[in-house]
């Protein structure tokens, strides 16, 4: 043994410390300069899992909900863990499908994804299907149903007002109200569905999951602390009473046509049909596609909102407009009368009128009550012509200020998309049309709102807001409330009370006056219910078609806008049926049946039979079909014609291109021979 | 009695037991760290990995109390007989052995499996001290060093009968010990001479090789001319290595890739130096195998980022998202640093290399304490196969070396591994508890 220390021992110290040393130096440079591990475990191991809120409830004025969202269950498969022995007969018997269609299924599955992945097998399970499927489920390893959330109509009505969800498209993913969506996302595609996408869309949450080898979560990610909570979509409560749309849609049934009822009070739409209607239902889940392609190409258009969209002339409902503004001017007098004989002749052409016994137009009341024609072409020039204008073309742009401050030809701004604003002609128009020379007499139509003048349902039942309320009005809209909350930033706007000019409360008061009158003894009797005074214009429209290239006359528009009760109005209608006749014998009796049921919640039983007169009407003509395959085999010739026309224009470009190459080889065989003969 | 045994107490040498507790403590946490799910409801759950190496952690230091009782004496009387049943038991493993993944190295009792090549490093330890310690051996001479390496490594020749590689290449390390002991200092020269080599064939092309090799004779011929002009046995000498150097790299090596190798050692080796298996080694597909990308590679790509992603300061103990989701394969046993190097990051994985450090350099202390040789010996060895199991499990988790399965000492989870570790300390202890006499 010896007593001095053997140098071999620091060898084999500094040995060891070297080694640990080097070890120390990789983990250093390993775990502080080497990013790309920490991205790399995070893409193996966190798995961003994106939650989805359900959307937003929509409910109506009686709190029924109108649209809600009902459970669903998608079947997923993952390929890669179907046992061996799977029994594909049996499953294919549990889902009622033929081994056929489970072959092409998986096959299509396979091509587009790899095997170990979650990928659809079949979208909304019906409930046998799916009650079968549970009920083997032990079986069917590497099936999985997985709920998901979608809409329910409640009452298969009001789908122009509600509209629909669908997946957006990549051209709505480019534009900033789309920022926060992704490929695969749904969003509000129409109606309130997408007026009010952001409230009812909620919040979409985010949980960051742990997930092992096998591609199996493993629970949440630090323990949930970067998860962002899912926010539900706020609810919407509506004014819309759905037992009247309901009520509204069963009288609009076979009828083409619009109703619009408001409530004067607030500006709140009560109803909302654009007959023919559609079940909403049809517009969700996987046969959206379908569907909307079979609602696309019926000749009724059921996709069409005919009360905000459809322009219609107003016909005599106008006329109530044509005294304001003639009474509000001061170009008339209510005590002015005209002497109408059957037509109005002062503008070398003959206006018919429906009544011919004198003194029918003795003074506004009577006019307005009988809806003399006569009366109101004069009542529009005498207006146009006043002598405090300097020209008629002043005249006419006062005349449109009015009508524009009535909301007509211009956006109302009521709360779902797409909305017309109508056509109130000013000088510009006739200027262009008339190159100049016009005069009252040229355009004395608008009085008795035909020509030029086009409106849509809802402006005609806003303006009867207005007469209603005596001058003022709320912006039309749905919602009364966004999540319980009546003052939400986004319904501020509705709640403006717009005051249409300054036209005395006195003036109102003569023309409710003649409106009741209408009901009471002129062309609206109809419309009349026992115990409510109902202020009411009927009006027949003329209005035209093109049919095979011509313009034709087609059968009059039946026209009717009321308010009811005159002491204290709490419902204003505008009612429109295309090509039905007289605006009496149909708009007007549904828009009081309408007023009654919102007004009473039933029909009385002495206007049973009308009601039942109404429901069996059917007022579609055979010829709307032929018109709308003329208008659809019309659109697609001008999109032919224009294709062709584009073909054409770059079959020219590609001639001259293909000359230039001509040309050169011309000159270069020129050059050639010209070397040889050389 | 009472006054020996107290006296026996205070002997017995703290730090090191302290060290022991500290990273067997450490080891059940990462497998703890590893299992716990946060939907369990007890941390005592039985059928729980961490559980059952608690309670090999309590077989092993009631062993521990049993070796600390014994006369230390019986460790040398009894080392060539134990270390004869020791290579019994190994060769009866050969044809007995429970077949696992291709080796045949675990021995199944009733119920009870275990490695006898984890456990005979601790009698080969002690045979090779007792020969040193033989009076009649002198070291120096070349029969007895011969003898030496016989008895060091007859176990790894039965280990690699059995096709367990890497727990044979850890007997390579007692050749540090005979070198403390004795052998010429040109042991060390050549075993790193020939690690590089094999490295620089593995790299390199073969003629590249030859040049580089003949240009390097060529000038270390030039810069010592004047000695080989007068010295002839210098001049063989140098030939004779350039000779080696070619024909090592030329025949040797290429002949062990062929033919002694397996398919996975290649694989892993290439992984390991960043290269693609070349035409000539590639074994092709053994019958039934599915091609696949390289396991060795995925296994070590799983395993640095596991490590990587720790960072300086760790992800925080129970948030391995690599580990807890078992991405890195075997992180249990053989890969149980990366829950470390991953929870824990740098600080904590250098925290614990310094750990094993320190325990290395007190085993080195101790050893040079002793009055007796046996005991220096063992010292020696318990402290080179530590270090050897500690530098190759390190090394292959962060893709220094390749993936040789070898165990992570005290960490790693496994009976066999955990009780042999233990029982080497113990040993260790109570010998070294006995410095101030001399055992034989």
């Amino acid at each position: 043994m010896s007593t001095a220390a053997n140098p071999r021992q620091y060898v084999i110290s500094i040995i060891f410390i070297g080694i640990a040393s080097v070890i120390m130096l990789r983990l250093f440079f390993l775990q502080n300069f080497e990013a790309k591990y920490k991205i790399l475990a995070n893409e193996y191991a966190i798995y961003k899992k994106v939650v989805y809120p359900p959307r937003g409830a929509i409910i109506d004025r009686k709190g029924k909900t109108m649209l809600s969202n009902t459970l669903i269950f998608d079947l997923m498969v993952t390929p890669h863990n179907l046992p061996k022995n799977f029994d594909t007969m049996q499953f294919c018997k549990a889902l009622g499908i033929d081994k056929r269609t489970y072959i092409n299924i998986m096959r299509r599955v396979l091509e587009r994804n790899i095997e170990v992945r979650q990928s659809p097998f079949m979208e909304q399970l019906s409930p046998e299907q799916y009650a079968r499927f549970t009920e083997n489920a032990y079986l069917f390893n590497g099936f999985e149903p997985i709920e998901r959330n979608i809409r329910q109509y409640e009452n298969a009505s009001a789908g122009i007002v509600l509209g629909y969800i669908g997946e957006v498209s990549p051209e709505m993913l480019k534009r900033p109200r789309y920022v926060s969506y992704r490929q695969g996302d749904y969003a509000g595609l129409s109606g309130l569905e997408l007026q009010y996408e952001e409230v009812l869309r909620g919040k979409r949450g985010v949980h960051f999951q742990e997930r092992d080898k096998w591609n199996r979560p493993s629970g949440p990610y630090k323990g949930g602390v970067l998860d962002s909570q899912e926010v539900s979509g706020r609810s919407l409560d509506l004014y819309l009473d759905a037992d009247l749309q309901a009520y509204a849609e069963q009288l609009m049934t076979n009828k083409i046509g619009s109703v619009v009822a408001i409530d004067p009070q607030t500006g709140g739409i009560l109803c909302m049909v654009s007959s023919p209607t559609y079940d909403p239902n049809l517009l969700r889940g996987h046969d959206r596609a379908k569907n909307y392609s079979m609602l696309y190409h019926t000749p009724t258009r059921p996709l069409f909102n005919r009360a905000i969209q459809a322009k219609y002339p107003p016909g005599s409902t106008i006329k109530p407009f044509t005294g304001l503004v003639g009474l509000s001017v001061g170009a008339i007098t209510p005590s002015y009368g005209y002497p109408c004989r059957g037509s109005y002749n002062a503008c070398k052409r003959s206006i018919a009128c429906e009544h011919k016994d004198a003194g029918h137009a003795a003074n506004f009341r009577l006019a307005l009550a009988h809806s003399c024609n006569a009366f109101f072409c004069h009542v529009f020039r005498l207006t146009v012509d006043y002598k405090d204008f300097n020209s008629v073309k002043e005249g006419l742009q006062t005349w449109h200020n009015y009508y524009n401050n009535f909301s007509f030809g211009r956006l109302t701004g009521v709360d779902i998309p797409f909305e017309n604003g109508g056509e109130v002609p000013d000088s510009f128009l006739y200027n262009k049309m008339y190159h100049n020379s016009w005069n009252s007499c040229t355009i004395v139509f608008v009085g008795m709102g035909q020509g030029e003048l086009l409106l849509t349902p809802l402006q005609m039942a806003n303006g009867m807001c207005i007469i209603a309320n005596k001058g003022y009005y709320f912006t039309p809209h749905f919602v009364k409330a966004i999540g319980k909350n009546e003052n939400d930033s986004l319904l501020r706007k509705y709640h403006e009370k717009h005051v249409v000019l300054n036209i005395p409360d006195s003036t109102f008061n003569i023309v409710q006056q003649a409106m009741e009158d209408v009901v009471e003894s002129g062309t609206g009797a109809g419309a009349k219910i026992e115990g409510i005074t109902v202020c009411a214009k009927t009006g027949t429209a003329e209005n035209k078609a093109p049919v095979n290239g011509e313009v034709i006359k087609m059968q009059n528009h039946s026209m009717f806008v009321a308010f009811a009760p005159r002491e204290h109005p709490r419902i204003a209608i505008a009612v429109a049926i295309e090509n039905a006749g007289f605006g009496a014998t149909w708009a007007g009796p549904i828009a009081s049946l309408l007023i009654e049921k919102y007004l009473r919640d039933s029909v009385s039983v002495k206007r049973k039979p009308l009601e039942e007169k109404m429901l069996k009407a059917n007022l579609i003509n055979k010829y709307v079909f032929t018109i709308d395959s003329a208008l659809r085999a019309h659109d697609a010739a001008v999109y032919e014609a224009r294709m062709e026309r584009k073909y054409f224009a770059d079959s020219i470009k590609r001639a001259e291109d293909s000359t230039l190459f001509l040309n050169w080889m011309e000159n270069t065989i020129e050059i050639i021979r010209s070397s040889k003969k050389k | 009695m009472t006054s020996l045994r107290k006296a026996l107490f205070y002997r017995i040498d703290g730090i090191v037991l302290l060290l022991y507790v500290i990273l067997v403590a450490i080891g059940i946490m990462a497998v703890f760290s590893v299992e716990h799910r946060t939907t369990d409801v007890s941390i005592i759950m039985m059928n729980k990995t961490y559980m059952k190496q608690v309670v090999w952690f309590g077989y092993s230091l009631l062993l521990g109390f049993v070796i600390l009782l014994t006369d230390s004496k019986f460790f040398s009387s009894f080392a060539f007989l134990i270390y004869t049943v020791a290579l019994a038991v190994l060769l009866v493993t050969i044809f007995a052995g429970v077949d696992v993944k291709g080796s045949r190295s675990w021995l199944a009792v009733g119920s009870f499996r275990f490695q006898p090549g984890e456990i005979a490093k601790i009698f080969t330890a002690l045979a090779l001290a007792k020969f040193i310690a033989l009076p009649e051996t002198n070291f120096k001479t070349l029969k007895d060093r011969l003898l030496a390496i016989g008895i060091s490594l007859a176990p790894a020749v039965l280990i690699l009968l059995q096709k367990e590689t890497g727990l044979a290449l850890v007997y390579l390390c007692f050749f540090l010990v005979m070198y403390r002991e004795g052998l010429p200092n040109a042991i060390l020269v050549i075993g790193f001479s020939a690690i590089a080599i094999v490295l620089a064939t593995l790299l390199l092309d073969r003629t590249t090789l030859f040049i580089i090799f003949t240009a390097l004779a060529l000038i270390i011929a030039w810069l010592i001319r004047h000695i080989l002009r007068r010295r002839i046995m210098v001049r063989i000498i140098l030939i004779g290595t350039w000779l080696f150097c070619i024909l090592f790299s030329i025949f040797a090596v290429p002949f062990t890739f062929k033919h002694v190798l397996q398919k996975h050692h290649i694989e892993r080796i290439y992984s390991t130096i960043g290269k693609e298996v070349p035409d000539e080694y590639d074994k092709g597909l053994v019958p039934g195998e599915e091609k696949k990308v390289n396991s060795s590679e995925y296994n070590v790509l799983q395993s640095k980022i596991a490590i990587g992603s720790g960072g300086f300061w760790g992800k925080g103990f129970l948030n391995g998202t690599s580990t807890k989701n078992q991405f890195v394969p075997e992180q249990n046993t053989d890969f149980i640093f990366c829950a470390i190097g991953e929870q824990f990051g740098f600080t904590g994985s250098s925290i614990l290399v310094i750990l094993y450090a320190i325990l290395m350099l007190r085993i080195v202390y101790i050893a040079e304490r002793q009055r007796s040789t046996f005991t220096r010996v063992y010292s020696y060895c318990v402290a080179c196969i530590l270090f050897f199991h500690f530098a190759v499990n390190i090394s292959m988790t962060i893709g220094l070396m390749p993936v040789i399965g070898i165990t992570l000492p005290f960490l790693s989870y496994g009976g066999s591994s955990l009780m042999a570790f233990s029982i080497l300390i113990f040993i260790l202890v109570r010998l070294d508890a006995d410095r101030q006499t001399i055992i034989r």
